[in-house]
């Protein structure tokens, strides 16, 4: 069922969806200047006609997360603060995205993670319309362009929004409005679009020797910002936060990590498994481009948002790379 | 409310026993009841210092020992330890050596050739085979160490070096020592009878990267298959349960199909 809900409308829906809901929208940051996911209070806030510079993964995977306070000889549970569900306004690419941390968290190995799985399973999404899609996007080449997995769907325009319910429960918030027929539209053609490489466990020892990888030892700074605004990247940190010196209580937090960092395979005694910053872009690369779907079997991780690209301060392009592999490798 | 389990959560340990080994290496045997298998490992931690993993060197009916080598801050941390203190931990985890499986067997032999503390992860699998010389023909053991003040278990390999169904070969690298030989390990595995065994033989290799790489292209040099070569892999941890992303290789994540890999299978790794 669709209907058109005005701004005031829509302020007054999110006012009693907060009650049972938070509600995370892409917001903009004056002080960072820049577009990421907050708990959003009023339609206005959302920013709607330019991509986000973050993905929504931190609505249900926050960038810093108690995993448990040490006390002087126990280690006790962190607990939610908030135990209402979430609803996150999410383009179709990001929804795709929350699936391959599913992988992650929840199958990868035998044991699900707690932390991941109690924010999670309270996540339903309103699906924001795209349009003709944005400069950097490559979704079509992935398959991530389209999505059936949505509460509602938005699209916003003028001074109102017209919306489509696809869960029920959501109807009686809108029992007011306006109906107004409303199918929403997936965008069905990027400019950009990926070549994808074709790599098999038979050629995947010589694609990582390819000299392509060593151009990026001095492009690529590690500052590891592609990592952090990609919402496939899953790998953390641990950190202990202890409350004064010389106590050992405190708590075990997790805290957003990534692959480009230089620290990242450092071990204790100081080696170092991946030494340059070409091995760990090639390491990146094959991870969106061939580990993840030969460990999971169905799908690359990358779902082609293209938010590293904009990311990126030495403008490395992730397109322009995984394109140049595919031609890299053409010449073996 | 889902029942998953927290399984980032460690249990506090209660610390038996401090064994100095070297300068740098001590041995904490802590109390322990949960069984573990040859070659597992755990996570460690201690509050405010952090969490890494550390193999298994050591088992008894309540108790697990841990050799832990003074190198990063959380060792540092472990190294103020006391007996009687406590000390966070979690696990076991990891694919063990396959010891009663595949090693064991009376007409079997086995080659060890460790690095290092990497006797540590191979430990328990010597001393299982020392109390059960008939589970094996002839234990090949060539540990070697950078110097003979970085030699771990002394009086257990004086044991070894004297029981019948051990050969032992103790190397420094580049130092002369009594009751030691010279030299890197790969040059002693010429001298292990490899034609003698016919099929019925394992090589387990641990060690740093380099030196497991050495010794098993040494191997492969003199005839050994590499379906009978296992080796075992140290890397960076922060959850162990396939989660964090630090271990991982290729598709493959160490915490869950390591450390304990068969050759075939760890020659496709690469980093």
């Amino acid at each position: 069922m669709g209907y058109r809900v005005d701004h005031e409308r829509m302020n007054g829906i999110l006012a009693e969806l907060s009650e049972k809901y938070r509600v995370y929208g892409p917001a903009f940051d004056a002080q960072k200047k820049r577009v990421q996911y907050r708990e959003i209070r009023r339609i206005e806030q959302i920013v709607y006609d330019r991509q986000s510079d973050f993905s929504p993964k931190a609505a249900y995977y926050p960038v810093s997360q108690v995993m448990f306070y040490f006390r002087e000889d126990r280690a006790d549970d962190s607990e939610l603060q908030d135990d209402r569900e979430i609803l996150v306004f999410a383009r179709s690419c990001d929804i795709h995205a929350s699936r391959r941390l599913d992988d992650i968290f929840l199958k990868n190995g035998d044991a699900e993670d707690l932390f991941y799985r109690r924010l999670r399973e309270k996540v339903r999404f309103v699906l924001m319309e795209c349009g003709e899609g944005y400069e950097n996007c490559f979704c079509v080449s992935l398959g991530t362009n389209r999505t059936e997995d949505y509460a509602l769907a938005v699209r916003f325009g003028g001074d109102g929004l017209l919306i489509d319910v696809r869960d029920e429960a959501f109807a009686p918030y809108f029992a007011e409005a306006p109906e107004e027929e409303f199918t929403v539209r997936f965008v069905t053609e990027n400019r950009k679009k990926l070549r994808i490489p074709e790599i098999s466990r038979g050629n995947l020892r010589q694609v990582s020797k390819l000299e392509y990888w060593k151009q990026f030892d001095d492009r690529c700074i590690a500052c590891g910002g592609c990592n952090t605004v990609c919402g496939t990247c899953a790998c953390f940190d641990t950190v202990d936060v202890v409350y004064h010196e010389g106590s050992r209580e405190g708590e075990r937090r997790r805290v957003w990590s990534g692959c480009m960092l230089e620290d990242f395979t450092r071990t204790a005694g100081g080696a170092v498994s991946r030494k340059t910053h070409g091995a760990n872009m090639r390491f990146k690369v094959l991870h969106k481009f061939y580990d993840y779907w030969d460990r999971f079997g169905a799908e690359h991780m990358c779902v082609g948002c293209g938010r590293c690209d904009i990311r990126c301060p030495k403008e490395i392009s992730f397109f322009d790379t995984v394109c140049g592999l595919h031609d890299e490798i053409g010449k073996l | 409310m889902s029942q998953t389990d927290n399984i980032m959560r460690p249990e506090p340990h209660r610390i038996l026993k401090i064994t100095h080994e070297t300068q740098a290496e001590f041995t904490f045997r802590v109390e322990f009841s949960r069984p573990s298998r040859f070659g597992q490992f755990c996570m460690l931690s201690i509050p405010k210092v952090g969490e890494a993993p550390i193999s298994i060197s050591g088992t008894g009916e309540d108790w697990v020992e841990f050799t832990i080598r003074k190198v990063g801050r959380l060792t540092e941390g472990v190294f103020e330890l006391r007996e009687g203190s406590t000390i966070f931990l979690r696990g076991p985890y990891g694919k063990p050596w396959p010891v009663e499986e595949t090693f064991a067997g009376a007409e079997q032999s086995l080659v060890v050739i460790s690095g290092g503390t990497g006797l540590a992860p191979v430990r328990t699998t010597l001393n299982w085979f020392y109390a059960h010389p008939e589970q094996i023909r002839t234990l090949y053991l060539i540990a070697g160490f950078k110097d003979a003040g970085g030699a771990l278990y002394n009086e257990e390999r004086e044991r070894w070096a004297q029981a019948e169904h051990f050969r032992t070969v103790y190397t420094l690298d580049d130092t002369e020592a009594p009751g030691f030989e010279k030299g890197m390990v790969t040059a002693h595995i010429g001298k292990i009878p490899f034609a003698s065994f016919g099929e019925n033989y394992h090589v387990a290799i641990v060690g740093p990267p380099p030196m497991m790489h050495f010794s098993a292209l040494e191997c492969l040099k003199h005839g050994v298959p590499e379906e009978k070569i296992w080796v075992s892999y140290e890397r960076k941890m922060q959850c162990a349960v396939g989660k964090c992303g630090h271990c991982k290789i290729n598709e493959t994540y160490v915490c869950l199909e390591g450390p304990v890999f068969h050759y075939p299978k760890a020659k496709t790794l690469f980093d």
